[in-house]
Parts: C-alpha cells; sequence; structure tokens
C-alpha cells in the first residue's frame, strides 16, 4: 500500500514531464492507473470479506511512536474502491469536459495527487499520519476549487472553504494528541484497545468535540456547510470527485473509523444526530428553492452528508448498515448527476434551471441516466437509492432516544428530496426548449459513460443487492459496529410501515413538485421568504469576520509598530523598570551592612559635582554647554576609578571620553541648536520614568556589592599573572595575555567602526 | 562612600533614560554615553571598592586577598572601548543623516524614504 501512494504522488510530478504529443491524453493514462489500483483493490475483497485485514508499516519516528502505517479492513477497503473507482470514472470525463482550457496538467496534476492523497488517508492506520493526508485533501481542494482563479467568486469560494476546513483540520489535530496522551500512542489498533479509557477519561469529551469540529467542517455539516454550494465554483469533475463523492466523506469516514473508540456514549448520541439532523433538514429545504443546477445539487449533498451523520450517530445496527450502504448509494448517484450537469453546462451555457427546458429529445441518453440518478436520489425503486431510503426509515424508526422526532424531520426531509428530483427533471428535460445550443460538443462518449457507468451499476445493485451486501458493506459495518453485523439486503421489504412510509413521502413531494413546476412565483416567493427567515447569509458573515480580523490585526499593528523611535525605547524601558522593581520586591532579603558615609569628603564632593555636571547636561538648552558638561562627568568617572585601585580604567575612561568630547566638538559645527520639541508634559513623563528606571538601577547596584560569588578567575589571574605571563599588572596581563583573543574581538569592533565612520565620511551624499 | 555611588549609578541611569527619550538625537547620543557610564560604574561597583591598592603582582606577592579585583576591571575597559567605538560610529551616522536629511528630530525618522 505504501508503494501505491508513492507510486500515485511520484507519477503525479511525472505529468509535467509528459512529451507535448501525449499530453491529450494524460488523463486516459490516470484512469489506467485508478483502473489498476481499482483492480487490484478489488482483488482484496475476498479477502477482507473473509474477515482478515492487511496491514503494512514503516517506522517514521518511532521517538515519538510515529509509523507510517496502512490498514486495509473492510472499511477502508469500501472507501478506497469508492475512491480509485469513482476516479477512473471523473478522470475518463475531465478528460472531455477539460479539453477547452489552459493549464490542464496543473488541473490533472492536483486531482491526481488528491486522489493519491485520499486514498492515503482512508487507508491509514495511524491518526497523526491520516492527519497530514486530510491536510493534503483540503489543500488540494482549495487549488481545485480556484482553478478558474480568474473569477473573484472562486478565488474566494476557494480561500472559504481552505480557511473552514484548514481550521477543523486544527481543531481535529488537537482532539487526536488530547486523546491519544490518554492511551499513549496515535495508532488506531492502540485506540480501539484502549477505547475504554478514552471514553472514561476527563479528556474525552473535549477531545470528542475537537475531533468533530475537524469532521464537521470537513463534511460540511451545520453551520459550517456553506463551504460546500461555494465550493461548486469549481470545474464540474472536481464538483463530481472531491464535493460529492470523497472528499467531503472524509469527515463521516473519520466518524466511521473512530465510531469504535469514541462512540456510543451518551455525548456522542447526542451532539452527533442533532448536528446530522440539522444538517440534513437544513440540506433539503435550501436545495428546493435553489435555481443554480450545481447549487441545488450541493445542498443535497449537504442533505445526504446529514443524514450520514445522523445515521452514524444513532450507532445501532441497522444506523450503521445503512450509513455504509447510503454511502454508496449517494456517491453513486451524486458522482452522475454532477457529472450531468458539467455537460449540460457545457452544451447549453447555463446552469439556471429557469434558462433549462426540454432537453429530453436533445440528448436521449442523458435523459435516461439523469431519471434513474434522480430516482435513486428520491428513493424510489427498482434503484439502490429506494433501498437506502428503507433501511434508513428503519434505522430511524428503532433509533433509541428522541426517535420520534428524528422520524419526523428525516421525513419532511425525505419530502423535500423528492420534491426536488422532481424538480430538476422537470425543469431540465420537459417543458418547452427554451435555448440554443452555444457549444457543439461532437465527441461525447466520455461525458456520458461515467454517469451511465455508475447509474447502470446502482440500477443493477438495486436489483440484486446482495453483490455489494455481503462482501463489502458487512465487513464495513462490521468495522464500524465493532460488532458482527448481518447485512441481507432486498429490493422488496414486503407490505410494512416503512413501505407505507415510503409511500407517503412520494404522495406528499408529487404535490410539492407539482406545485412548485407549474407556478413559478411560488418557488419565488418562497425564496424571498426564506431570506426574511433566515436573515443571516453565513458566507457573508464569513467573509465579514475575515476582513475584521485583517482589520484587528493591521490596527494591532499599528498601534505596537507606530515609527516613533522614543515611544519603542519607552516601552523596553517601563517594561524593565517594572519588572526590576518586580524582581526586587519578590526578593526582599537586602541586608545592608554598609553605612551612609560622607568620608572622604573629597570623594562626596566629587560625587557632588558629577550629579550636577550631570543634570546640567540634561536640562542645558545650549549644545556646547551639554558636551562640555558631559566630559565632566565622564572625567569624573575617571577620578572614581584612579580612587578606587583602577588605574587603566582611569587612564582608558580618560583618553576615551577626551575623543568622544573632541569629536563632538568637530561634529556639533555641522549640527544643527537644540531646537525646543518636547511638550512640558512629556518632559515630566519621562522624567517620572527616568526616575523610576534609575531607581531601581540604585538598588539593583547596592544589591550587587552584596552579592559576592567565590572568585576563583580572579585568584587564578592574580597567582599566574607574574609566574607564566610576566606581567605585573594583572588587569593588562588579562587583556593582552590571559583574555587576548577578546581583545583582539574589540579590537576588530573598533576597526570596523573606524571602517564605518570612513566610510561615511567619504562617500558623496545624493542630495536631492 | 557605596550607598553614594549607587546613587550616582542610578542618577546616570535616570538622566541616560531621560534623554534617550528625547526626539532630538544629538541627545540621544548623549543619552547612550551617560548608560554606558552608568554601566560601567555599576559593574565596577559590584566587585566592591578597594582604595589604594591595584592589582599588581611580582614574585614577591603572596596575600592577594586586599587587592582590587582585575576581572571586573578587564570588564569594564573592554566596555569603555567598544561603548567609544559605538558612539563615534553613531556620531558619523548622525552626521550624514542630518547632511542628507536636514533634521535633527527622530519622528521625522517615521519613514524610510529620505526627504525630499
Amino acid at each position: 500500500m505504501i508503494t501505491l501512494i508513492l507510486l500515485i504522488f511520484s507519477l503525479a510530478f511525472v505529468l509535467f514531464l509528459l512529451p507535448r504529443k501525449l499530453k491529450g491524453y494524460q488523463a486516459i493514462f490516470i484512469s489506467f492507473l485508478l483502473l489498476a489500483v481499482f483492480g487490484w483493490l478489488a482483488g482484496k475483497i475476498k479477502l477482507v470479506s473473509a474477515g482478515s485485514t492487511e496491514s503494512e508499516a514503516v517506522d517514521w519516528l518511532p521517538q515519538l511512536g510515529l509509523n507510517i502505517g496502512f490498514l486495509l479492513d473492510g472499511l477502508s477497503l469500501s472507501f478506497a474502491l469508492l475512491v480509485s473507482g469513482i476516479g477512473v470514472l471523473v478522470f475518463l470525463y475531465a478528460h472531455s469536459y477539460m479539453k477547452s482550457y489552459e493549464g490542464t496538467t496543473k488541473f490533472f496534476f492536483y486531482l491526481l495527487l488528491f486522489s493519491g492523497s485520499m486514498l492515503g488517508l482512508v487507508l491509514s492506520s495511524n491518526l497523526i499520519q491520516l492527519f497530514v493526508f486530510w491536510e493534503f485533501t483540503t489543500i488540494l481542494s482549495f487549488f481545485l476549487i480556484s482553478f478558474f482563479h480568474e473569477k473573484e467568486e472562486s478565488r474566494k469560494a476557494a480561500f472559504q472553504s481552505l480557511v473552514i476546513t484548514f481550521v477543523g483540520g486544527l481543531a481535529m489535530l488537537a482532539g487526536i494528541l488530547l486523546l491519544g496522551s490518554q492511551v499513549g500512542s496515535y495508532e488506531l489498533n492502540d485506540w480501539i484497545a484502549g477505547a475504554g479509557t478514552i471514553k472514561q477519561s476527563k479528556l474525552y469529551l473535549p477531545g470528542l468535540l475537537l475531533i468533530l469540529g475537524g469532521v464537521f467542517t470537513k463534511s460540511a455539516q451545520f453551520p459550517f456547510h456553506f463551504w460546500l454550494p461555494g465550493a461548486m465554483q469549481a470545474p464540474a469533475p472536481v464538483s463530481a470527485y472531491l464535493h460529492s463523492a470523497t472528499m467531503v466523506k472524509a469527515g463521516v469516514f473519520l466518524l466511521m473509523r473512530l465510531s469504535p473508540v469514541l462512540g456510543g456514549t451518551p455525548e456522542w448520541t447526542s451532539i452527533v444526530p442533532m448536528i446530522g439532523v440539522l444538517t440534513m433538514l437544513i440540506g433539503s429545504y435550501f436545495a428546493i428553492t435553489q435555481t443554480d443546477l450545481k447549487a441545488i445539487l450541493a445542498y443535497t449533498t449537504i442533505n445526504a452528508l446529514g443524514v450520514l451523520v445522523l445515521l452514524l450517530g444513532i450507532n445501532t445496527a441497522p444506523s450503521v448498515k445503512a450509513a455504509v450502504l447510503f454511502l454508496f448509494i449517494h456517491a453513486f448517484y451524486k458522482a452522475s448527476l454532477f457529472m450531468v450537469a458539467g455537460f449540460i453546462e457545457k452544451k447549453t451555457g447555463t446552469r439556471d434551471l429557469n434558462r433549462l427546458g426540454g432537453l429530453m429529445k436533445s440528448f436521449p441518453i442523458t435523459f435516461v441516466i439523469t431519471l434513474l440518478a434522480l430516482l435513486s436520489m428520491a428513493g424510489l425503486p427498482p434503484m439502490l437509492g429506494f433501498l437506502g431510503k428503507e433501511l434508513i426509515y428503519e434505522a430511524k424508526v428503532q433509533s433509541p432516544g428522541f426517535a420520534s422526532l428524528i422520524f419526523i424531520f428525516g421525513f419532511i426531509s425525505n419530502v423535500f428530496m423528492f420534491a426536488v428530483a422532481m424538480r430538476i427533471l422537470f425543469k431540465v428535460f420537459f417543458g418547452k426548449p427554451v435555448n440554443s445550443f452555444s457549444v457543439p460538443i461532437n465527441k461525447k462518449f466520455f461525458f456520458v459513460f461515467g454517469p451511465g457507468l455508475l447509474i447502470l451499476l446502482s440500477l443493477i445493485l438495486g436489483l440484486s443487492p446482495n453483490l455489494l451486501g455481503k462482501e463489502i458493506i458487512e465487513p464495513a459495518a462490521t468495522v464500524v459496529f465493532a460488532q458482527k453485523v448481518n447485512v441481507e439486503l432486498a429490493l422488496w421489504h414486503g407490505f410494512n410501515l416503512v413501505l407505507l412510509l415510503s409511500a407517503i413521502t412520494v404522495v406528499v413531494g408529487s404535490v410539492l413538485s407539482y406545485v412548485l413546476i407549474k407556478n413559478r412565483s411560488v418557488e419565488e416567493k418562497w425564496d424571498r421568504l426564506n431570506k426574511r427567515l433566515f436573515p443571516v447569509n453565513l458566507p457573508h458573515v464569513f467573509t465579514r469576520l475575515i476582513e475584521s480580523f485583517v482589520t484587528l490585526s493591521k490596527r494591532k499593528t499599528q498601534f505596537l509598530q507606530h515609527g516613533y523611535h522614543r515611544y519603542y525605547i519607552l516601552t523596553v524601558v517601563v517594561f524593565t523598570a517594572a519588572l526590576l522593581w518586580l524582581q526586587l520586591i519578590l526578593t526582599r532579603g537586602w541586608d545592608f551592612t554598609l553605612s551612609l558615609t560622607l568620608q572622604p569628603f573629597y570623594i562626596s564632593g566629587l560625587l557632588l559635582v558629577i550629579v550636577i555636571a550631570t543634570v546640567y547636561t540634561t536640562i542645558t538648552s545650549s549644545r556646547t554647554r551639554a558636551i562640555i558638561s558631559m566630559g565632566v562627568v565622564g572625567y569624573g568617572i575617571a577620578l572614581l576609578f584612579l580612587y578606587y585601585s583602577a588605574v587603566d580604567l582611569a587612564i582608558t575612561q580618560i583618553l576615551s571620553e577626551t575623543l568622544i568630547v573632541v569629536m563632538f566638538v568637530l561634529i556639533l559645527q555641522r549640527l544643527p541648536f537644540f531646537a525646543q520639541l518636547s511638550r512640558k508634559s512629556s518632559k515630566l513623563r519621562d522624567l517620572a520614568i527616568a526616575l523610576v528606571f534609575g531607581g531601581a538601577m540604585t538598588v539593583v547596584s547596592l544589591m550587587a556589592i552584596n552579592v559576592n560569588f567565590s572568585s576563583p578567575i580572579s585568584e587564578f589571574f592574580m597567582a599566574n599573572s607574574y609566574k607564566k605571563a610576566f606581567g605585573e599588572n594583572v588587569v593588562n596581563v588579562i587583556l593582552v595575555d590571559f583574555r587576548a583573543l577578546d581583545t583582539m574581538g574589540e579590537v576588530t569592533v573598533l576597526v570596523i567602526a573606524a571602517m564605518g565612520v570612513a566610510a561615511l565620511f567619504k562617500s558623496k551624499t545624493l542630495k536631492k | 562612600m557605596e550607598i553614594l555611588l549607587a546613587v550616582i549609578v542610578g542618577v546616570l541611569y535616570a538622566a541616560g533614560v531621560y534623554m534617550l527619550l528625547r526626539r532630538s538625537i544629538v541627545k540621544f547620543i548623549i543619552g547612550i554615553i551617560f548608560m554606558s557610564n552608568a554601566t560601567n560604574l555599576l559593574v565596577f561597583l559590584s566587585a566592591g571598592l578597594v582604595q589604594g591598592s591595584p592589582a599588581f603582582v611580582n614574585d614577591t606577592t603572596v596575600d592577594t586577598a586586599h587587592l582590587a579585583d582585575p576581572t571586573p576591571q578587564a570588564l569594564v575597559l573592554t566596555a569603555i572601548v567598544i561603548g567609544l567605538g559605538m558612539v563615534v560610529f553613531i556620531l558619523a551616522l548622525k552626521y550624514k543623516y542630518f547632511e542628507i536629511t536636514g533634521t535633527d528630530d527622530l519622528d521625522q525618522l517615521k519613514q524610510t524614504d529620505t526627504h525630499p
């Protein structure tokens, strides 16, 4: 399996190397590749349905307990079959569909990478690895939605779906890490083995919520559902592949995968079905009034995803069985409907239901395919969809908890779905033909091949459902439910409550669709009513949220990066002073053994001079006086050094102070006079800050005197200065001998500074 | 006397900070000099004050305990020299800056472009 994924990924890059002549057939090549994958997987069906699994693992970061692991069991096999099988058909379809566009190589590159990532996702047995593939699909979905990137809506929609699914993905990662810490592993096996520990831990609920965040964003559950209709900006093959059959099912897949670990608790059976029901209702309700063909399909997809989540939330044997079956049903009819929608748009140049009509005569084959697909969607015999609907009704009837509510909502949603299906059928294929065909397409074999095959499958499986049931549904359901689930499927269940329900659904749905189709004003009024009833436009809310976030960070940056040099310094000083005082107060315990004395008086006098000179420097308005008094301070410090046994320091200080003053005086004649720039209030503020900071430094230096570390370094220097380095002045010996390399560095600094100064003075000024 | 010296350190730091917060670049440079002097004094002071016994040794010296600690002195000496280099460089920079922009006001430094 590892080789399989690697092969797909590397072949995607090979696409760019294909010679020009072969470029036109790249989609065909990829289809064959995926067909081979499908064949390989199909060969494993026997093995898996017999109850065994296949797994592979390679060390990745064993220190962190991370391995690359792949697992082929009932669940991953059914998803992988869907991904590769529908992939084959989508690529064939895309071969025809994408012909008229630029940049197809890039498109197929992304799409193939997506297939590989999706396969990787469903086959992963390590949850971190699953997350990596999960994010791959998110990013690739972004590129695929924005394929028509010249259009603003495409870019917006791509960004929207990226942000939503990405944030969800991060939440999911956090959830995985939280729960992984409970069992000390990210391996699926360990999680299943430690399910009890996880469910009992305190982190169960937060972990569950975080993981559900990933699931619900990816699978377009309420209130994140709105990105999916937006994603319809993508080319039709992408919609058919990512946004109906595979990627949006990734969330559902994760629910199924983790259902043995996290499922069955009161939290699970209340949160998950609730969101599922809401999503289901919203999807079907809003599908009814849409006029864009792809938008209708998007909302029905939301409905289907809601149903899947609801079923998994109910978490009983019949519901799990129904969920797995419905997964296939939906993939079959929705992928084909999207492909048909793309075909119709290509042919007629529009997706608007009200501008379409009477296409039955022109496209008889397409009509038959759509009819059968819509029958499956509406849940009518003899399609597989009928079977699914019966099973779903059954699961809802038998569901524990708030069964009656779920049941009623399920009924309403089914009525809507039926009406939607009929509406599409009549609006597009019946009525008077209203348009002329804008783009004549001659080669249309691949346009109908994919959807045709899927619908044929749907029909055959509807008639003899056990072809699918025993071999694929049962092993998958068994994995999800973690117990043996018996799957016996039959189209005809006999006369029972469920059949009666189906009949009522059809009758009510027919009436509803009849009203809608006959009278266009009803549809418009309803749409207006909806806009008044639900005034919150989620995509707009999202856009505004993002915009206000950008504004906020802009303001924050302007606040922090204001460009005023002195306020930067002010911030630094204030915080330093505050932290210093805080630490001083926390430490306390200073024991002053020192006594205040003014002896010897000449030093006290010197200090007084220094203070006066310092203060004078700060307040004088004359540059010359400022510099001279600054020099006085420097020389005063030199005298202090001299008095307290630091001869070399005194010499250095005098030399450097002299140089500084000379430099200042030299430059001063070229500089302006001091201008009165600051107001009095800011001067007072600065003074206060300066005093607080200076006070802190005084206390710090007092404490520093009392801190006496043992001084082995100095002792070493003193002992060896004369014996080893033959120098009497220890300070000098340290500089030129013991620490000669440091002095070398210092000299280098001076040289660089001198070169800088020379460069600055020599270079000619470019005056404007 | 240590207490008085500590007060001096505080005064120098306060003056340095006050000057750093001015808008005039020349005052800013003076502030840097004050800060560097204050820091030198702080390091020097923390070693303890010793009168009239510089760290001079020869082969007859046995007792070194009463001598001034040479390590902080070496550190401060390096700091003084580096401080000199830095101040001179800043002064040259300031000179060039004024020549081009014709202003001494730090608030005019908000833009990265030179003024026309």
